[in-house]
C-alpha cells in the first residue's frame, strides 16, 4: 500500500462519511463514485465485505448524494476502482481494526485472538456475544481515518476476485430502473427549445402556433434565451418542442461548414503549444519516416437521451441526475443559479451508459432553471434524441502526426508525436460551460481551452508517448483554443487516436524493416507485463500462421498500457473486406493487477472493444450550417448485433499488483488492430477514421 | 373517447388523444416504465413491445390504432421474484452493462422464441439486429438468449 492517503479519503476524513452499521444488520457503504453501467457498485461492495468480514448481501451501497455520501469528484478515467476501491479498502480495514481493538481491551485479550465471521466477533473461534451491530460505537465513526490499518493480503481474499452478480440488473430486465422512470409528487414534464448556438438571440417565438400543436394546456417558461415547455402531459410538451424550432426566429446564430468536421481543420487554427519529453529538436540523421492519422468528432451517443428531475421547495433545490459527479454538478448549479451550495442537493439516479461527459449535467441545469421558475413542482426534463446528438459535448477531433528517425535495422532512434486536437475535457470545473448557462442573462465567458495534466494522464497527449525502448521521445501538443462545437471527455480521451496512430505506425515501420509486426514490437519492448500480453494474444490468434498481405482476409494486433500507467491490453482482430469491413474474431488479453470482479472486468473489456470497433468503423459527428447534422441513428450509425464478432478474452492474473480500471484499456488497441488488419487484408493503409467503405474504395483506386 | 385494448393480459381503457404514442400511454397512463424512450424514431428498439405477439416499436405507434389489440410489455413477462426464463437467463449471464437496451431486447427475444423455440445463433442475431446496445454487451446478450432457449422458455 502507498504511504499517501487517496484523495477520496483526504477529502472525506470522518469514518461516518463512509460506513454505518444499521439495526437490520446491514452495513451502509456510502461512496462518491456512481454506477454508469460499469458495475462499480458491486465491486466496491465486495471490497467492503472482504475487509469487514461480512456477507456481501449485507452491504447496502449508497452512491452519489451530496447530502449523504462522500465527495469523490467525478466518476471518470477508469479511476473508480483505483481511487474509490482503494479508499473503501483502507476505510473498511481501519474500522474493523478499531472496533476489534476496543473489543480486545474489553475482553483483555490480544486483537489477534479475535476473528470476524459475517460480522460476528469470535475469540479463539468461540462466540463473544458481540458483533458490529451491538459493539460499534459513536466514537468509531467520529474518528478521523488514518489509513494505517493494514488491509488483508490478497491471498486471504474470499469475496474479492469472485464473479459476484450485480444487483441493479434485476430491475433493469423487469421494469422501472432508471432516472427516466422516477415519479415524484407534483410532477411536470418539460422539454427545451435549444438556443441554436452560444450568442444566438431569440427575436420572436410564435407561442400561439406552438400551443396549437401541443393540443393541451402547456406553460412556456422563458429566461433570457432559454425556453421550456412545461405541463402535466408529456406528449403535449414533446409536440411543442418538436414544433418549436419552426416557430422561432433567432439572430446571431453561428454558421458552421463541413470542412470544420475534420481533424485537419485544426492544423491552421490558433493553439496553445507545448513540448513534452526529451529536449532538443527531432533527429535529422538516419532515415526519416512520418505519417499522419486522425479521428473525427465522435458522439457519446448514450442510448437514452439525458434526463433530470429538479424541485425547488422552501428555498432548497433538490436535483436528481445521472451525472458523473454530484458534487461538481451541485457547485455549478449553485454558482449559476445564485444559490448557496448548502441550498442545493444533488442525488445520483442511474441513466444509460454515458462513456464520458454527455448531456447529463446540462439536462440537470435545464430542470433546475425551470424548477426555480415553478417552485413547489417536480420538473422532469427529458431530452429528445436530436437534442442529445445535437447538443451534448462531443469527443474532439484529433490528429496525430508521427515522425521517426530510423537506424540501419529500421528501428526508431528518435520519435516525435505531434498532436492537434480540441479540449478533451471541458467540464464546468475545467473551463467549460453548461449548455443552458449560455442562454441565461448575463451569458458566461466563452469556454476556455483546457486539457488534463500529464500527471493525470493527459488529454490530447494521452498515450502519445510510446512505451517502446526508443532512445528519444517527444510530444508536441497543439491544443486548439476554439472548437466549432462543444467538446468534452469521451472514453479514453486522446488514447484511442494516439494508440491508433502509434500502433499502426509500428506496423508500417515493421514492414519497412522487413520484420514481422509482433517480432518487431518485441524487439523494442522490455516491459515484461506488456511482452506477456502480446505473446498470449499472438498464440491465441495463431499469429505465426498469418497469411501474406492482400488476401482479403486480415489479422492485425496492437497493444497499449492505458495512460502509460494503468491497465495493459493487447487486442488482435481478424476481419474480411468485401466492400465493407466484416469483423470475424477478436482476441484480447489484459493485465489490470488485482481483479475485484472478473465477470465485471470481462464485461468492461469486451464493451470497450465493441465500442472502439464501432468508432473505428463507423462513427463521425457531421456538421453543416446549422450545427451538428448527425441527429439520429441513421446519420450516426453504430455497430449492430450482426456486425459484432465473437470475442476471446483472457485476464492475466496479477493479484499482487495494484488494481487498475479496465473500462478504457482496450479502446486504443482495438482501433489500431483493426487498422492493421485492414492493411493486412488489402495492402492499403487507411490513416483517417472511420474506416468506411468510401475510404476503402478511394484507397484501392 | 376511451380506447379499449389489452395490456399484459388485462383489459385497459385510456382516454387520450388517439394520436398519442403507445409508449407514452404505457409509461404515463398505465405506469409501465419498462418500455423505454430512446429515439421516438423506431431506430433503436428500447421501446419494443409485443402487439398481438409480434415485436413492435411503441414509440411512434398511435394508440388509436390499437383498439381491440393485445399488448405485452416487459412487465408482462416476469417480475424480479418470478422472472421469465429469458429474464433469468439474462441475470445468470449478467448480460448487461447499463441495461437500458435490455427490456426491449428481451421482448424481441420472446417473440423469436415463441415462433422458433430453438433458434440458431444467426437467427438470434437477425431477430435482435433492430436493437442497439451502446455498451457493447452483444455477445453476452446472444448467449443469454441461447441459454433461455435451452431452458425451454414458455410461451
Amino acid at each position: 500500500m502507498s504511504d499517501t492517503l487517496p484523495l477520496s479519503i483526504l477529502n472525506n476524513r470522518r469514518m461516518d462519511r463512509w460506513l454505518a452499521f444499521r439495526p437490520d444488520r446491514t452495513v451502509r457503504l456510502a461512496v462518491g463514485k456512481v454506477e454508469i453501467g460499469q458495475g462499480v457498485l458491486i465491486a466496491l461492495s465486495q471490497i467492503a465485505a472482504e475487509e469487514l468480514d461480512v456477507a456481501i448481501d449485507r452491504i447496502d451501497i449508497l452512491s452519489g448524494d451530496t447530502a449523504a455520501a462522500p465527495d469523490e469528484g467525478s466518476t471518470s478515467s477508469s479511476q473508480s476502482i483505483e481511487m474509490s476501491g482503494r479508499s473503501v479498502r483502507l476505510v473498511s480495514a481501519e474500522l474493523r481494526a478499531r472496533i476489534l481493538g476496543r473489543l480486545a481491551q474489553r475482553l483483555n485479550c490480544a486483537p489477534e485472538d479475535l476473528s470476524v465471521e459475517d460480522g460476528v466477533f469470535l475469540q479463539g473461534g468461540a462466540p463473544t456475544g458481540h458483533d458490529y451491530w451491538n459493539f460499534a460505537g459513536a466514537e468509531d465513526f467520529a474518528a478521523e481515518i488514518t489509513g494505517t490499518a493494514p488491509p488483508k493480503p490478497p491471498g486471504a481474499y474470499t469475496v474479492v476476485g469472485q464473479p459476484v452478480p450485480r444487483r441493479d440488473l434485476a430491475a433493469k430486465v423487469t421494469g422501472a430502473a432508471f432516472i427516466h422512470d422516477m415519479v415524484r409528487p407534483d410532477l411536470l414534464h418539460a422539454r427545451i427549445l435549444r438556443q441554436p448556438s452560444r450568442g444566438a438571440k431569440l427575436e420572436s417565438l410564435n407561442e400561439a402556433a406552438i400551443r396549437r400543436v401541443a393540443g393541451r394546456d402547456i406553460r412556456i417558461v422563458r429566461v433570457g434565451d432559454f425556453i421550456a415547455f412545461v405541463g402535466s402531459d408529456e406528449t403535449a410538451v414533446q409536440r411543442a418542442a418538436d414544433a418549436a424550432p419552426a416557430h422561432a426566429v433567432w439572430s446571431g446564430v453561428r454558421v458552421l461548414t463541413a470542412a470544420q468536421q475534420e481533424a485537419a481543420w485544426f492544423r491552421d487554427r490558433p493553439s496553445d503549444d507545448r513540448f513534452i519529453g526529451d529536449p532538443g529538436p527531432p533527429l535529422e540523421t538516419g532515415t526519416i519516416v512520418s505519417a499522419t492519422y486522425s479521428r473525427p468528432y465522435v458522439a457519446h451517443a448514450a442510448l437514452a437521451p439525458s434526463c433530470a428531475l429538479a424541485e425547488y421547495r422552501n428555498d432548497h433545490l433538490s436535483v436528481w441526475s445521472h451525472t458523473q459527479g454530484v458534487y461538481p454538478l451541485r457547485n455549478s448549479l449553485a454558482a449559476i443559479l445564485g444559490l448557496e451550495r448548502e441550498q442545493v442537493t444533488v442525488r445520483h439516479a442511474q441513466g444509460a451508459g454515458c462513456y464520458g461527459h454527455n448531456g447529463a449535467d446540462d439536462a440537470a441545469l435545464d430542470a433546475a432553471i425551470i424548477a426555480m421558475q415553478i417552485p413547489g413542482s417536480c420538473i422532469r426534463v427529458q431530452w429528445r434524441r436530436e437534442e442529445e446528438f445535437g447538443f451534448e459535448p462531443v469527443g474532439t477531433a484529433h490528429m496525430t502526426r508521427l515522425r521517426a528517425a530510423l537506424d540501419e535495422s529500421g528501428r526508431p532512434l528518435d520519435w516525435t508525436a505531434e498532436v492537434w486536437a480540441g479540449s478533451h475535457v471541458q467540464r464546468p470545473v475545467f473551463g467549460g460551460t453548461m449548455l443552458a448557462h449560455e442562454a441565461l442573462p448575463p451569458p458566461p465567458p466563452p469556454p476556455r481551452a483546457n486539457d488534463p495534466t500529464e500527471a493525470n494522464g493527459g488529454g490530447g497527449t494521452r498515450n502519445a508517448v510510446p512505451l517502446y525502448d526508443f532512445a528519444a521521445k517527444r510530444v508536441i501538443h497543439h491544443l486548439a483554443l476554439e472548437t466549432p462545437v462543444r467538446t468534452s471527455s469521451l472514453r479514453g480521451l486522446g488514447a484511442l487516436p494516439n494508440v491508433f496512430a502509434l500502433e499502426c505506425f509500428m506496423d508500417e515501420l515493421a514492414e519497412r524493416a522487413g520484420v514481422d509486426p509482433v517480432a518487431y514490437r518485441l524487439s523494442l519492448l522490455s516491459d515484461p507485463r506488456a511482452r506477456r500480453l502480446i505473446e498470449t494474444v499472438s498464440d491465441r490468434c495463431a499469429w505465426a500462421s498469418r497469411e501474406a498481405v492482400g488476401s482479403g482476409r486480415g489479422l492485425g494486433l496492437a497493444w497499449s498500457r492505458y495512460k502509460n500507467k494503468a491497465a495493459y491490453a493487447c487486442v488482435a482482430v481478424e476481419l474480411e473486406v468485401d466492400r465493407d469491413i466484416m469483423l470475424r474474431r477478436i482476441w484480447c488479453a489484459a493485465d489490470a493487477g488485482l481483479v475485484i470482479n472478473p465477470d465485471g472486468a470481462r464485461n468492461q473489456l469486451e464493451g470497450g472493444i465493441i465500442h472502439a470497433a464501432s468508432m473505428t468503423l463507423k462513427e463521425q459527428v457531421t456538421l453543416d450550417g446549422e450545427g451538428i447534422a448527425s441527429l439520429d441513428w441513421d446519420h450516426y450509425p453504430i455497430l449492430r448485433f450482426s456486425e459484432v464478432p465473437e470475442i476471446d478474452t483472457v485476464i492475466i492474473p496479477n493479484p499482487d499488483q495494484p488494481t487498475l480500471g479496465m473500462g478504457e484499456c482496450t479502446f486504443g488497441p482495438t482501433a489500431a488492430a483493426i487498422g492493421n488488419a485492414l492493411y493486412h487484408a488489402l495492402g492499403v493503409r487507411i490513416r483517417d477514421m472511420p474506416l468506411t467503405r468510401e475510404r476503402i474504395a478511394a484507397a484501392l483506386v | 373517447m376511451s380506447i379499449h385494448f389489452t395490456v399484459n393480459g388485462q383489459a385497459a381503457a385510456v382516454d387520450v388523444d388517439p394520436a398519442t404514442p403507445l409508449l407514452d400511454v404505457l409509461r404515463n397512463q398505465l405506469d409501465l416504465k419498462g418500455s423505454r424512450y430512446g429515439c421516438g424514431l423506431e431506430q433503436c428498439g428500447t421501446c419494443m413491445v409485443l402487439i398481438d405477439g409480434e415485436a413492435a416499436y411503441s414509440c411512434a405507434r398511435e394508440i388509436g390504432s390499437l383498439a381491440g389489440h393485445s399488448v405485452t410489455t416487459i412487465e408482462g413477462l416476469g417480475t424480479p421474484s418470478e422472472p421469465h426464463p429469458l429474464q433469468r437467463a439474462f441475470l445468470e449471464e449478467q448480460a448487461g452493462q447499463c441495461g437500458y437496451c435490455l427490456s426491449g431486447i428481451i421482448v424481441s427475444a420472446k417473440a423469436l422464441l415463441d415462433r422458433n423455440p430453438s433458434p440458431t445463433r444467426a437467427e438470434i442475431v437477425d431477430a435482435l439486429d433492430k436493437h442497439l446496445c451502446r455498451c457493447g454487451t452483444h455477445t453476452r446478450i446472444i448467449k443469454a438468449v441461447q441459454k433461455a432457449a435451452a431452458m425451454g422458455a414458455p410461451a
